[in-house]
């Protein structure tokens, strides 16, 4: 048999038609729904008179619209009723909702593998872009619009084109103090926003090996802000020991016979992509954007740029337009630039581990009296297990608000938004104008970026601190 | 969903790269429980000031572009969310074509829900056509999709690609839940494997 790339053995294992000249039928394994993008497909179902094919592959939670502060108080009418929408949805057409009362509730993209949704070679949709986050675990999953989750409710099935592959290798080990997150943005500022339009990545290489399963989360979690369909990392033992033991992973002796069938998904010794890009791990730095794209991004030992310097007339536009925005003047050294708020939470780095990197950086610290800084857990699970680490009053004692979970003020479409002007360095995903308030400029960084940015008030080069840390150990 | 076959329009030019579903239909727009009635929040924050009064220099706030049905846009046209959310605010708000050099995936495959039709020309075919937009009033393209081609009243013609599935849903307005349960058997037999 021909050798494969992981893609295709997915794929294959998910075709139920196909027909020269039109797009394959794809089973989908696991349909996770939320309140913001389902409500007009379940009112689709009903115009039609259909019913959910299958209410038991699908699995919903409400996480863009929760308050974090006061959850149960949803004073605004619009976004209740959104949420009350998914509750009679779910209710009327048979699927397991996690609501405000669960302790399973959070952003969609944290507990799918928390849970042990998420499984290697499952085909995995949601209506949300940030779907790629699932990927980490060697499945295909991706992100659809509402039309999509309709036909996917309806039918368990999706048509698609085929993408082309896409091998983003990175060579050598991270360097002391840098983070999966610098990775991923260092990838996109080198190659741009849509340097996968059109492929399903799958990163290789000996840095990836090493990531642990949260850092490849917030790896293929950001690979939609290349443009990819997909992120993909082939499954190894990392990925078996996070699974082992979850809720809705098959227990004991299943378990063993699930894992035999994973290792079969990775590439084929001998498989090619249609491309392969190489990247150095050792040559990245921490990193900051500096402005409305994920691709907008550099150095934190570097500067602003300057517009004149990019090569075409639309880069040289967009610089300028960024830089407007942003209130930014080329030159500018990253680590002088002042902010106002600090946002660490979201699908990208909500997670456990994320939250126990800032907690690293903000023990015995304080906030900058200047800056209003928040923690939103991206679960309940989180919540509680970084509670029962005593990560909260960490935060707490350094300043820090602690918040219940949810998306938050990565899209700001609960009451966590920015003012206009404010300045936020954010552990989210988009940079883009108004994304987290109108007016409102964001940075994105990693969580240690970001608390140490809370603490200074400005970004700092979280590896100076670190190495201190590191240092002061050795001389204890 | 209406069927796509031919249309003529006007052409109102939105001079930016990757412009993202966020600027298309911000977030606070989103929370409505109904597929219509976006038209009036399209590129909201770009359209209007905080006090809701217009903003004139954004394009779609000049007159001569009031009418447009035919929007010409730059590279990576529509990236960052999946939110269906900015096709209806765009189908809405009256555009049936989206040109642009590329488009995100996500975004891309939305339109073709909604019966807009996303065409992918060349960088220098784009950079023509903003010239012509902006040195011509009431400049309109006529947009061919049974011979896949892009017109001017002035000779201009330009071929496009796209998905021929795509072209004939789009062409008869196909609604494709319907054509995934003629598969009932197929996936029936895949389920009882799985």
């Amino acid at each position: 048999m021909k050798p494969r790339t992981m893609f295709e053995k997915i794929w294959d294992n998910h075709v139920i038609h196909e027909e020269a000249g039109k797009p394959s039928l794809l089973y989908i394994d696991l349909h996770l729904v939320h309140e913001v993008t389902s409500p007009q497909a379940f009112e689709g179902l009903r115009l039609a008179g259909r019913k959910v094919r299958r209410p038991e592959l699908t699995f919903a939670t409400m996480d863009h619209n929760v308050p974090t502060a006061d959850r149960f108080n949803i004073k605004d009418p619009i976004s209740r009723q959104q949420m009350e929408t998914l509750t009679d949805n779910c209710r009327e057409f048979g699927i397991t909702l996690a609501d405000l009362n669960s302790p399973d509730q959070g952003i969609v993209h944290v507990i799918g593998p928390e849970l042990g949704l998420t499984h290697p070679g499952k085909t995995i949709v949601c209506g949300d872009s940030h779907t790629s986050t699932h990927g980490a675990f060697g499945a295909l999953a991706f992100g659809i619009g509402t039309s999509e989750v309709e036909h996917v409710l309806a039918t368990q099935c999706l048509p698609q084109l085929k993408p082309k592959t896409m091998e983003v290798r990175v060579n050598g080990d991270l360097p002391f103090g840098v983070s999966a997150k610098d990775l991923i943005l260092a990838i996109i500022a080198k190659y741009g926003t849509d340097f996968a339009t059109g492929y399903v990545v799958e990163y290789t290489g000996e840095a990836i090996r090493k990531l642990t399963m949260e850092e490849r989360m917030t790896v293929c979690n950001m690979t939609i802000e290349g443009g990819a369909r997909a992120g993909l990392i082939a499954p190894d033992q990392t990925t078996f020991d996070y699974l082992q033991g979850r809720r809705y992973v098959p227990q004991g002796e299943d378990f063993l016979a699930a894992v035999e069938a994973w290792k079969e998904l990775c590439t084929d010794e001998g498989a090619t992509y249609d491309t392969c890009v190489e990247i150095d791990a050792a040559a990245i730095e921490p990193q900051v954007t500096w402005g409305t794209s994920p691709g907008m991004g550099t150095n934190i030992t570097s500067t602003v740029p300057d517009p004149e310097a990019f090569e075409t007339t639309a880069q040289r536009k967009a610089a300028q337009d960024a830089l407007a925005y942003m209130d930014l003047a080329p030159g500018t050294p990253m680590s002088e630039i002042k902010i106002d708020r600090v946002f660490i939470g979201s699908c990208t780095n909500g997670r456990i581990e994320d939250l126990r990197k800032a907690a690293e950086v903000a023990k015995g610290r304080k906030v900058s009296p200047s800056v209003h800084a928040m923690v939103v857990p991206g679960s309940q699970a989180v919540k509680q297990l970084a509670e029962q680490e005593g990560l909260h009053l960490i935060f707490q004692e350094a300043g820090f608000d602690w918040r219940e979970s949810g998306c938050s003020m990565c899209l700001a479409m609960n009451p966590d938004i920015l003012s206009e002007g404010e300045r936020c360095a954010s552990t989210s995903n988009r940079n883009f104008e108004g994304r987290q308030g109108r007016g409102g400029r964001t940075h994105l960084v990693s969580p240690e970026m970001a608390a140490a940015a809370a603490i200074a008030g400005r970004f700092v080069d979280v590896r100076e601190w670190k190495r201190e840390s590191a240092s002061e150990e050795v001389f204890q | 969903m209406n069927p796509f076959v031919i249309h003529t329009g006007l052409v109102a030019p939105l001079d930016r790269v990757n412009v993202d579903t966020d600027a298309i239909i911000p977030k606070q727009f989103l929370k409505r429980i109904e597929r219509s009635g976006f038209g009036q929040f399209l590129f909201y924050e770009w359209r209007f000031n905080v006090d809701g009064s217009p903003i004139d220099s954004f394009i779609l706030n000049t007159p001569a572009y009031k009418d447009s049905t035919v929007l010409l846009a730059r590279n990576n046209f529509g990236c960052g969310s999946s939110r269906e959310h900015a096709p209806w605010a765009l189908l809405d708000y009256g555009f049936r074509c989206v040109i642009a050099p590329s488009f995100a995936d996500i975004f891309y495959n939305n339109c073709f829900k909604n019966g807009i039709l996303p065409i992918k020309l060349s960088e220098e075919q784009v950079d023509e056509l903003f010239l012509r937009t902006q040195s011509r009033e009431n400049y309109e393209l006529t947009i061919d999709l049974e011979q896949q081609v892009v017109r001017d009243s002035d000779g201009l013609s330009y071929p496009f690609e796209v998905d021929p599935y795509r072209r004939y849903c789009l062409l008869n307005g196909l609604d494709d839940i319907g054509i995934t349960l003629q598969y009932e058997d197929k996936i029936a037999a895949y389920e009882a494997n799985r």
